[in-house]
Parts: C-alpha cells; sequence; structure tokens
C-alpha cells in the first residue's frame, strides 16, 4: 500500500517537474542572450551529472576502471569519433580494466 | 487496408525517426536495458510485486529517482522520506525543460506525452542538435520513444529474470549512460563560456556531492552560469584559472 502511494506521488510529482520548465518557457520571451544561457543550463547539469555518476557511488571514490573508460570515449567523441565507437571504446576500456583487477 | 498500415507507419517514422539518431541510440539501449532489468531485480528482490516495479517505470520513467524511493521504502525509511529523494533527484529535469521545453511543445497531445518523456538523453540528445529544430525535434522523438519503450521492457525482464544479469557492472556496460552523455554535450563546449560554466559547475557538483543528498548537486552545478554573466573577457578567464 505505501509502495503504491509512493508511486503515485512520485509520478505525479516528477511530471510536475518535469511540466515546470517547458511551461515557464513557454510563457517567457527570450532574448537570444537567454536563450543561449539556459542551454548552457542544461549543458551544465548534464556534464555534472556525467561526471558525478562516472566519479562517485553513493558519495565516494568508485574506482579508476570506469572513470578511465569514460575518458577514453570522451577523447573518441571530441575527435568526432561515431557515438557507436565511443560507446563501444568506453564500455571495452572499463570491462578491460576491471578485467585485469583495476576496480 | 493491408497495404495502408506500413504506408502510414512509414509516413509517421518519417515525420519521427531519425535513422542516424535510431543508429546513435543503440548503444544507449544497451546501457539503459541494464539498469532497467536491474531495476526490476532489485524490486522483485526487495519483494515489491511485479506489476508495481512495472508501473513505476510507466509512470515515472526517471530511474534514478526510481532505485532510491524503491530502495528508501524497502528499507523502512518510510513514504515521505522515499518519495522526497525521488523528487529531488528529478528537480534536475527543470533546466532540461527550460532548454528543450520548445522541442516538443506543439500539439497538446505532443506536450503531455513529450512531458513525459523528458530524461537526461532526450534533453541531451535535442540540445546535441543545436538550432536545427527539426533534427531537435526527431532526435527527441526517437530516443524518447525507443527508451520508454526499452526501459519498461527491461523492468518488466528484471521483476523476473533478473537473477540471470543483474550486474549493470559487466562488459563495462556502467559506462554506456555517463559517456554517452559526454559524447552529446562536447558540441556545445566548443563555446568558450559554456566550457567555462560547465567545468565551474561540475567542479562545484563534485565538491557538494560529499555532503549533499543525491540531486542537490547537480542542481547547485547551475552555479557555473555565472560565468555566461556579461563581464569581461580578462575576468572571465581569471576565474576560469582558480577553478582549473
Amino acid at each position: 500500500m505505501t509502495m503504491l502511494a509512493a508511486i503515485l506521488a512520485l509520478a505525479a510529482g516528477t511530471y510536475l517537474i518535469r511540466l515546470s520548465g517547458a511551461v515557464l518557457r513557454d510563457r517567457i520571451t527570450l532574448s537570444p542572450r537567454a536563450e543561449a544561457v539556459i542551454r548552457a543550463g542544461a549543458v551544465v547539469v548534464l556534464l555534472a551529472l556525467a561526471a558525478t555518476s562516472t566519479l562517485l557511488v553513493d558519495g565516494a571514490w568508485g574506482g579508476w576502471a570506469l572513470p578511465a573508460g569514460v575518458l577514453v570515449g570522451g577523447v573518441l567523441a571530441w575527435r568526432k569519433a561515431p557515438l557507436a565507437i565511443v560507446v563501444i571504446a568506453a564500455a571495452a576500456t572499463t570491462a578491460v580494466l576491471r578485467l585485469i583487477g583495476v576496480a | 487496408m493491408r497495404h495502408l498500415i506500413p504506408d502510414r507507419l512509414g509516413s509517421l517514422a518519417a515525420r519521427f525517426v531519425d535513422r542516424g539518431v535510431l543508429r546513435d541510440s543503440a548503444a544507449l539501449i544497451a546501457g539503459l536495458f541494464i539498469v532497467g532489468v536491474s531495476f526490476g531485480a532489485v524490486a522483485t528482490a526487495e519483494g515489491v510485486p511485479w506489476w508495481q516495479a512495472a508501473a513505476m517505470s510507466l509512470f515515472v520513467f526517471a530511474g534514478a529517482s526510481q532505485f532510491a524511493t524503491l530502495g528508501i521504502l524497502a528499507g523502512g525509511g518510510g513514504l515521505l522520506a522515499g518519495v522526497a529523494a525521488g523528487l529531488i533527484l528529478n528537480l534536475r529535469h527543470v533546466p532540461y525543460g527550460l532548454a528543450v521545453g520548445d522541442v516538443y511543445w506543439t500539439s497538446l497531445r505532443a506536450k503531455l506525452i513529450g512531458t513525459h518523456l523528458l530524461v537526461d538523453h532526450t534533453a541531451a540528445f535535442a540540445l546535441a542538435a543545436g538550432s536545427d529544430r527539426t533534427r531537435a525535434r526527431k532526435a527527441f522523438w526517437t530516443v524518447g520513444i525507443v527508451l520508454f519503450l526499452m526501459w519498461n521492457a527491461a523492468t518488466v525482464i528484471g521483476a523476473f529474470a533478473g537473477q540471470l544479469i543483474t550486474d549493470p557492472k559487466a562488459f563495462g556496460l556502467d559506462a554506456t549512460l555517463p559517456v554517452i552523455l559526454l559524447a552529446l554535450v562536447l558540441p556545445s563546449m566548443r563555446d568558450a563560456r559554456t566550457l567555462l560554466a560547465a567545468l565551474l559547475g561540475t567542479a562545484v557538483a563534485l565538491a557538494t556531492s560529499l555532503y549533499l543528498p543525491a540531486g542537490i548537486p547537480v542542481l547547485l552545478a547551475l552555479i557555473g552560469l555565472v560565468v555566461m554573466w556579461r563581464g569581461t573577457g580578462r575576468n572571465r578567464t581569471e576565474r576560469a584559472e582558480a577553478t582549473a
């Protein structure tokens, strides 16, 4: 019962959160500059999310294998490699490092 | 009648689906599939009926918050704490909606469905399309629909057969989701100020992650946007050096 209430509350709350950004955007007229800032805002959040989920596990250092893999993928992406190559290289690097005993 | 259906599907596909994006999202599917399967498996392991795990994936559709809420409830943390933790994790969707909300802000139906499909990777794909609106639209819908179907299928599979494949670390698949985000935001960071804002923000998020509950640090990263403030180039450079 508690689980069902939690699912309902989380679903409703999450939907409202998702709705709020777009509704706000629809109500204001954005200058090209403001537009650039809010786009940068999303980029900032996404990079921070990628970095924290790569480096930290439950708020503490998560080991080298994952960051090394993501870094290899990042370098390839910077050099404009196709996304599939980027992802395969990242996953392979992480997997091989773990295989040879790097956490 | 029979020939009409492929035609309609074909025109629908042409309107919404982008082949390049579909190919790009193949890797994303593999990564998210494993996460979805582990969500279903964790739920079953915690004694949650499969249909409740499925309902959560269907109606919430936000992985990290689902794990958090489920984990807190299963650990006896209570309804309020569980829901609050999940909602805090999801607050990052506000800046996403602000940035790419116009992509699906067309018909009422598109608004209602598009809102539900706003997740990290749909926002990232839409942003990566830059100022090309048609491409952004196709990317958002293609990735959103594919991820939604995948996430829900994976949850159900995990709930029943999760014991078979439960480790997201297998084959380095846990590198998939962050590296895709990284690859998708890189083009935006060719703009120097966006790059500075992102680096400063990420430093803030990493530092505060040690002390604050999950979800807050990535929002605090928005502090990085101070470098976008109209100021002299000299100040910006100095600030960048201070954070490097």
